[in-house]
C-alpha cells in the first residue's frame, strides 16, 4: 500500500513530520518497507515560460527557445516541440535532472551547434500522462505567478510503501491508516463530511443477486448518474493517482480508483447504455467467456460469482470488470457499483484464473460490508463535482443482513499475556480510537467490533491491538532460566551430529544440496522405479525429490571437476525420499571421493582413491559413533549403481539385519552417461536410520577392563582357497578357533599367480596369540596352531600352504 | 707390586693415544683376557700369604677398576663419535613439504545449526525434528491457515498430488504441530531443518533452512519471549550488547505477533551488529494462537507460551560476512573450504561457540 503524506494529511490533522510518521507506522505494526523518492528527483522540474521562439538555423524542426526559469537571466533550450511558442507555460528540466520516464541524465549539449541548457518536457517524459506530441502546456490562470517555483509540489515528494499484513484489510485504505495513527496518538482523525446529494431520480437499471447456493455477493448498491460528461481527471485527483504509481486514465474511472485507495472501498463503474437490460449476480457456468479489462478472454468454470445482463457476463464481481460495459469518454450515463463479495470466493475464482487486481486484493482480505453506502455517495459526490450528471437514489440489494460482530474481553488478560499492565481507562481509550464500541460490564468488557476489521474475533486479538498501539517496547525483558530438565540432543541426533563432523574429519568438504533433483540423474540411482514428482517445480530439472544424495553430489562434483579440481572428496548429510508421505524419508551420509592420492608429491607415491579408501572412511566413521567394528559383516550385494565387483554392504553384525552402509566404486557406466571426465571415483552411503543404538551408553561400556600382562605371541600363515572365498569367513573361522586366545587375525598377503592353481588364491595371515591367565608354552602354541591349520582346512576346504 | 705399577703406567699411556675401536679391544683384551696382564695377576693370588693377598689384592682391583673404567669410557667417546659422523651425513632438508593431508570442512550452515542447539541447549530447550514433506493440514490449516487464507500467497508451496494434500513444508512450524500433538504440555523446543519455497532470485533459494522454536508452559508471555530472543541474539553474535526491536506484525498462527529488526552500521565496507542506526529483519515471533492450541489439544485457557521462527542461512550470512546466499548451496569446493568449519570446531558453550 502506497500512500503520501499529503494524502495522509486529508483524514489526519498531525504536527508530526514525516520521519516521525514513518516511525509512528512501524511502531504500531504497519511496517514502512521504503520510501520511494522517485518524485524526489522532480525536485528540478521548474514551471517555466517561453520568452521567445526562433527557428533553430541548422535545422528546421528545432527551434531555440529563451525560457524563463524565475532565476532573472533567460536560458536558451533548444526543443523540437510543435507547440512551443512565445507565451506558453511549461515545465522546464534543467541540467542534471533524471527525466522520470527514460530515466536519462540531461546534460548541457550543443544540438547541430547550439547549445542547449536542459529540455522542455512533454507530460509523457513526466509520466504525467501518454501525452507525448508537444511539451506540457500549463493553464496561465494557475501558474503564471508561479514562473520559478517546483512544478511538483514538495509535500508530495515520497511515496510511502507500507506493506499491509494479510489481517489489515482496513488498512489498504488511506483512511485506514490515518485511524491507526489516530489511536496511536499521531494526530486526530477528520471527521469528513460529504456535501448532501440532491438525489431525485429513481435507479432505473433494475439488480438483482441470485439467492443460490454460495452466492458470493452478500449485497449490491448501486446508483445511477445520468449525463455525465466523462473528461480527464482534474490534476489533483491525477496527482492523487500518479503518486500511488497508477496511471490516470479518465474522471469516472480515476474517481473509483481514488475512493478505492482512500477508503478502501472498491467501486466499478458501467456504461448504462451498453448494459442489456438490468443486471443480475449470479454464478457462472462452466464454460462461459468474457473479455475483461486487461483485454484477456476469460473462460469461467462453475460457480464463479459474476456480473452479468440479458446478453452474458460483463465482469467478475469484486475482481475484474469487463470491456463490454466499460466507461469511456463518451459515456453519457454510469452505473456505479458498491457491492460486498466474500473473501473465499474471490480468492477462489482469482486463483483459478490467475488474476491480480486491486479490487480482488481488498475483497480476498475483506472489505468493510458496511461501507456500501459510504462509497456511493463519495463517488457520486465527485463524479457530480466533475463530470455533472443527475444521481439517483440508491439502489442497495442484499440476501442478508450483515450486522457488527461483539464479543466480551476480559482485561485481566492483557497483562496475562504481555505481561504489562495498563488500566482499563486506557484501554477503552484505544478501542474507541481503533473504532470499536464499548459497553463497560463490571469484570468484562462488552466490544462491538468495528464493521472493517473481520480480523478480530477473540479476545486475544483485542490484546493485539491494545499491545501494538500501547508499543511493544512497553514489554519488559524476562531473562531466561538457565535450566535444562532433558537432553538437547536424542540418540539419532547425536548419531547425526557424529557421524557429519566424524566423515568431515575424513577430509571430506559438507555440502548442502537441493532436496530435490533431476529426474533423469535420480534415475540412475534408483533400483526401484518410483520417483516422487513435484507437481509445480520450481525448473524441469529440479522435478523429483532425491532418491538418493548421490545425483545431486554428483551433479556438483562434476561442477567441480570443470572448476579444474580433480582429487575432491565430498559429503552431505541430509533427507532422501522414498515415497511422497510424511515420514517416508530416510536421513543419509553420502560421500564421493575422485581422483589421487598423494598426486604429484615428492615424498609419496601417488595412487589413484580406490575401494578400500571409502570402506576404510566409513568404518573408521561407524567406530567412531560407537559401533563395533569387529562385529561388522560385510557382503557384495549393492545397489547397481556401484560398481558390481568392488563394492559392498555393511550390516552392523552377522545377523544381517539391515543395511547400514554401502560403498564402492560408481558404476562406469554412470560415468560415461553423465560425461564425468575423472581417473577413479568411489562412494558410499551410510542409513542412520538402519543404525541401531549401541545397546549400553559409553559410561556402561567402560566398565569391564582386561588386560593381559603375559607373553604375546605371533604365528604367520597362508593358505590356498577358492578364489571367490571371502576373507571375512576366513578371518572369522580361524578367531572362532579360540576366542580366548586368539587376540587379532591380520591380512598381510593377497596372491594369485605363479606357484597358485587355476582358480585358487593364497591368502597370508598373521595370528596373534595370547592368554590373559600365563605364558603359553611351545605346546600350546603348537597345539593352537594345529588346530587353526585343521579347522581352516576342514570348514573352508582350503590347503596350508607350505 | 711393581708389575702391577708399571702395568698400570704402560696402559694409561697406550690409553692416552687416539685410538679406534679395535685397537681398544686389543687393549682390552690384553688386560682382561683369559691369560690377560690383569686376569694373570689375579692368579698369582693364591701363591700369597694373607697378609700379602690382602694388600695385593686391594691395589690390583684399584688398578683393574681404573684400567676398565677408562676402556669403557673410550670405548663410549668412539661409539659418540661414530653416531655424530653417521647424524652429519643423515642431515635433510625439513622444509620440503610434509606427507599430503586434506582437511575436511563443515558447512556453514550445519555449524551455524549447531550452535544455535548449543545456545537454546543452555536455557532448556531440546531439538525436535520433523519431516521435510508434511500434509496441507501440519503445515497449513492446524497452524490457523485455512485454504482462503491470503497469508497462504507469501508461500510459495512446492506440491506433491494435484489434490494439494501433500507438499514440501514451507517452514518448520508443522514441527510444533507434530510436537504437541505428540506429547503433554509444557513444551520447550527448538526445530531447525530444511524447508521450501518455489522462490528463486538473488536473495531466495527454493530451499533454505529455519530454526523454529516454542515454549508452551503456564503464564509465558511475552517478556519471555523477548528475553530469550534477546538473550539469544547476543549469545548468537557473541556481543555483550544488541540493540533490538519488537515490531508488531502478523502471522496467522500468533497472536500477537512480531517481528525482531537489529540494529546494525557499515563499518568499513563491514556489517557490524548490535550498533548503529539501521534496522535489519531477523525473525518473527509471537504469542501462540489458541487457535493452534486447540487444534493439538491444549487447553488454550491452561497453558499458553511463544514461539518464533529464524532464518539460518541468513544468520550465517549475518555472522560470517556470506554476501551471496545461492553460493550456499553450490557446492563450489573453492566456497566450501574458505567459509566451512573445522569437525572438531564443535560449538560448545564451555569453550565458546566459534574460535
Amino acid at each position: 500500500m502506497k500512500i503520501t503524506t499529503a494524502w495522509l494529511k486529508d483524514h489526519l490533522d498531525t504536527k508530526l513530520n514525516e520521519n516521525q510518521i514513518i516511525d509512528k507506522l512501524t511502531d504500531i505494526g504497519l511496517e514502512v518497507e521504503g520510501v520511494d523518492s522517485q518524485l524526489g528527483e522532480l525536485d528540478e522540474f521548474i514551471i517555466a515560460k517561453i520568452l521567445k521562439v526562433e527557428k533553430h538555423p541548422d535545422a528546421d524542426r528545432l527551434r531555440v527557445c529563451d525560457v524563463d526559469i524565475g532565476s532573472g537571466e533567460p536560458v536558451k533550450v533548444v526543443c523540437g516541440a510543435p507547440n512551443a511558442k512565445e507565451g506558453l507555460l511549461t515545465i522546464y528540466a534543467p541540467p542534471g535532472a533524471v527525466v522520470p520516464k527514460t530515466q536519462m541524465k540531461l546534460v548541457v549539449s550543443k544540438i547541430r551547434g547550439v547549445t542547449s541548457y536542459g529540455m522542455l518536457c512533454s507530460e509523457s517524459e513526466l509520466n504525467l500522462s501518454n501525452e507525448s506530441d508537444g511539451i506540457t502546456e500549463l493553464l496561465p490562470e494557475k501558474y503564471n505567478k508561479k514562473i520559478g517555483e517546483n512544478y511538483f509540489p514538495k509535500k508530495n515528494l515520497n511515496v510511502i510503501d507500507i506493506s499491509i499484513t494479510p489481517n489489515r484489510a482496513d488498512c489498504l485504505g488511506v483512511r485506514g491508516i490515518a485511524r491507526d495513527l489516530a489511536a496511536a496518538g499521531a494526530g486526530i482523525l477528520i471527521n469528513q463530511k460529504e456535501k448532501k446529494l440532491d438525489k431525485k431520480n429513481k435507479q432505473t437499471i433494475s439488480v438483482k443477486i441470485e439467492n443460490e447456493k454460495n452466492q458470493a455477493c452478500i449485497s449490491f448498491g448501486s446508483c445511477l448518474i445520468k449525463g455525465v460528461k466523462n473528461t480527464e481527471s482534474p490534476e489533483w485527483l491525477k496527482d492523487k493517482i500518479i503518486s500511488l504509481g497508477q496511471k490516470p486514465i479518465s474522471a469516472i474511472v480515476d474517481i473509483t480508483n481514488y475512493v478505492m485507495f482512500d477508503l478502501n472501498r472498491p467501486l466499478h463503474a458501467y456504461d448504462v447504455d451498453k448494459i442489456d437490460k438490468g443486471i443480475v449476480v449470479r454464478n457462472s457456468k462452466k464454460g462461459e467467456t468474457f473479455e475483461a479489462l486487461d483485454n484477456k478472454e476469460y473462460k469461467l468454470e462453475d460457480e464463479m460469482c459474476v456480473i452479468s445482463d440479458a446478453s452474458g457476463v460483463l465482469g467478475l464481481g469484486g475482481i475484474i470488470g469487463g470491456t463490454k460495459t466499460g466507461t469511456e469518454l463518451d459515456t453519457k450515463n454510469v452505473l456505479i457499483e458498491s457491492a460486498y463479495f466474500s473473501p473465499r470466493s474471490i480468492r477462489k475464482s482469482s486463483k483459478i484464473l490467475n488474476i491480480d487486481t486491486d479490487a480482488k486484493f481488498r475483497f480476498e482480505r475483506g472489505i468493510d460490508p458496511l461501507s456500501i453506502d459510504q462509497g456511493l455517495e463519495r463517488a457520486a459526490n465527485l463524479i457530480q463535482e466533475i463530470c455533472g450528471g443527475k444521481v439517483s437514489e440508491f439502489d442497495i440489494q442484499k440476501i442478508e443482513d450483515v450486522k457488527k460482530k461483539s464479543l466480551k474481553f476480559d482485561p485481566s488478560l492483557f497483562e496475562k499475556i504481555t505481561g504489562f499492565n495498563i488500566s482499563i481507562k486506557e484501554m477503552i481509550t484505544i478501542l474507541n480510537n481503533l473504532g470499536f464500541e464499548i459497553k463497560e460490564n463490571k469484570e468484562l468488557l462488552d466490544i462491538i467490533i468495528p464493521s472493517w476489521r473481520p480480523d478480530i474475533s477473540q479476545e486475544v486479538d483485542v490484546v493485539e491491538e491494545l499491545v501494538r498501539i500501547k508499543g511493544y517496547d512497553q514489554i519488559k525483558i524476562i531473562e531466561p532460566e538457565k535450566v535444562r530438565k532433558k537432553q538437547t540432543l536424542n540418540l539419532k541426533q547425536k548419531l547425526f551430529h557424529f557421524l557429519q563432523r566424524s566423515i568431515a574429519s575424513k577430509g571430506y568438504l559438507e555440502a548442502i544440496t537441493w532436496s530435490f533433483t533431476d529426474s533423469k540423474i535420480n534415475q540412475l540411482f534408483i533400483e526401484s522405479n518410483k520417483e516422487i514428482k513435484i507437481i509445480n517445480p520450481i525448473s524441469s530439472d529440479l522435478n523429483v525429490l532425491r532418491s538418493s544424495i548421490f545425483s545431486n553430489l554428483i551433479i556438483h562434483l562434476n561442477k567441480n571437476l570443470g572448476r579444474g579440481f580433480k582429487d575432491l572428496s565430498l559429503f552431505e548429510i541430509g533427507p532422501i525420499f522414498l515415497g511422497s508421505e510424511p515420514g517416508e524419508q530416510q536421513t543419509v551420509v553420502c560421500g564421493l571421493r575422485s581422483g589421487k592420492l598423494a598426486r604429484q608429491s615428492w615424498l609419496e607415491k601417488e595412487r589413484l582413491v580406490d575401494v578400500f579408501d571409502v570402506k576404510s572412511d566409513v568404518i573408521k566413521s561407524l567406530a567412531e559413533a560407537g559401533y563395533n567394528k569387529d562385529k561388522l559383516y560385510i557382503d557384495d550385494e549393492t545397489p547397481n549403481y556401484y560398481h558390481p565387483g568392488k563394492s559392498g554392504r555393511i550390516f552392523l553384525n552377522k545377523a544381517k539385519e539391515k543395511v547400514v552402509a554401502f560403498f564402492g566404486d560408481i558404476h562406469p557406466g554412470i560415468l560415461k552417461k553423465l560425461d564425468i571426465k575423472t581417473e577413479a571415483l568411489v562412494g558410499f552411503e551410510i542409513f542412520l536410520d538402519n543404525l541401531k543404538q549401541p545397546k549400553k551408553s559409553l559410561k556402561d561400556q567402560k566398565t569391564q577392563y582386561k588386560y593381559s600382562d603375559f607373553q604375546k605371541s605371533e604365528r604367520d600363515f597362508a593358505f590356498v582357497l577358492d578364489k571367490n572365498f571371502k576373507a571375512q569367513e576366513l578371518i572369522e573361522t580361524i578367531s572362532n578357533v579360540d576366542k580366548e586366545l586368539i587376540k587379532s587375525v591380520k591380512v598381510f598377503d593377497v596372491y594369485e599367480g605363479a606357484n597358485i592353481p587355476e582358480g585358487k588364491k593364497s591368502i597370508a595371515l598373521n595370528v596373534t596369540i595370547q592368554s590373559l591367565e600365563k605364558t603359553l608354552t611351545e605346546d600350546d602354541l603348537n597345539k593352537i596352531n594345529q588346530l587353526i591349520i585343521s579347522t581352516v582346512e576342514s570348514k573352508t576346504g582350503a590347503k596350508i600352504r607350505s | 707390586m711393581s708389575d702391577i705399577k708399571k702395568i698400570k703406567d704402560d696402559f694409561l699411556l697406550k690409553l692416552k693415544e687416539n685410538l679406534d675401536l679395535n685397537q681398544v679391544n686389543h687393549i682390552k683384551t690384553e688386560l682382561f683376557g683369559k691369560t690377560g696382564l690383569i686376569s694373570s695377576q689375579f692368579k698369582q693370588l693364591g701363591k700369597l700369604t694373607e697378609d700379602e693377598k690382602k694388600n695385593f689384592a686391594s691395589d690390583l682391583n684399584l688398578v683393574k677398576n681404573e684400567l676398565e673404567n677408562l676402556i669403557a669410557t673410550k670405548i663410549n667417546n668412539i661409539k659418540i663419535k661414530e653416531i655424530n659422523k653417521k647424524l652429519e651425513k643423515e642431515k635433510i632438508d625439513i622444509t620440503l613439504p610434509e606427507r599430503p593431508f586434506v582437511q575436511g570442512k563443515i558447512h556453514p550452515v550445519s555449524q551455524v545449526i549447531d550452535e544455535i542447539s548449543s545456545i537454546f541447549s543452555e536455557i532448556g530447550f531440546s531439538v525436535e525434528e520433523g519431516p521435510d514433506v508434511e500434509n496441507e493440514y501440519n503445515n497449513f490449516t492446524a497452524l490457523n491457515t485455512p485454504d482462503n487464507h491470503p497469508a497462504r500467497d507469501m508461500h510459495d508451496t512446492f506440491y506433491l498430488d494435484d489434490a494439494k494434500e501433500l507438499l514440501l513444508r514451507t517452514h518448520t512450524s508443522p514441527v510444533q504441530i507434530r510436537t504437541m500433538l505428540n506429547n503433554k504440555p509444557p513444551f520447550k523446543i527448538i526445530a531447525p531443518g530444511r524447508t521450501y519455497r518455489s522462490d528463486s532470485d538473488q536473495t531466495h533459494t527454493p530451499m533454505f533452512h529455519q530454526v523454529e522454536g516454542l515454549h508452551i508452559d503456564k503464564n509465558i508471555n511475552m517478556g519471555h519471549l523477548k528475553g530469550c530472543l534477546n538473550y539469544f541474539i547476543k549469545e548468537f553474535f557473541e556481543v555483550d550488547k544488541i540493540k533490538m526491536r519488537f515490531r508488531p506484525s502478523h502471522f496467522p498462527f500468533t497472536e500477537p505477533s512480531a517481528e525482531v529488526d537489529i540494529g546494525y552500521e557499515i563499518k568499513d565496507g563491514k556489517i557490524v551488529i548490535g550498533e548503529g542506526d539501521k534496522w535489519l529483519e531477523v525473525l518473527g515471533c509471537g504469542m501462540v494462537h489458541p487457535n493452534v492450541l486447540k487444534n493439538v489439544k491444549v487447553n488454550p485457557d491452561e497453558f499458553q507460551g511463544y514461539a518464533f521462527g529464524i532464518g539460518i542461512d541468513r544468520l550465517a550470512m549475518l555472522k560470517y560476512g556470506i554476501n551471496d546466499l545461492r553460493a550456499f548451496f553450490d557446492c563450489d569446493y573453492r566456497w566450501l573450504n574458505h567459509f566451512g568449519f573445522d569437525p572438531i570446531d564443535v560449538p560448545t558453550n564451555y569453550r565458546g561457540l566459534s574460535r
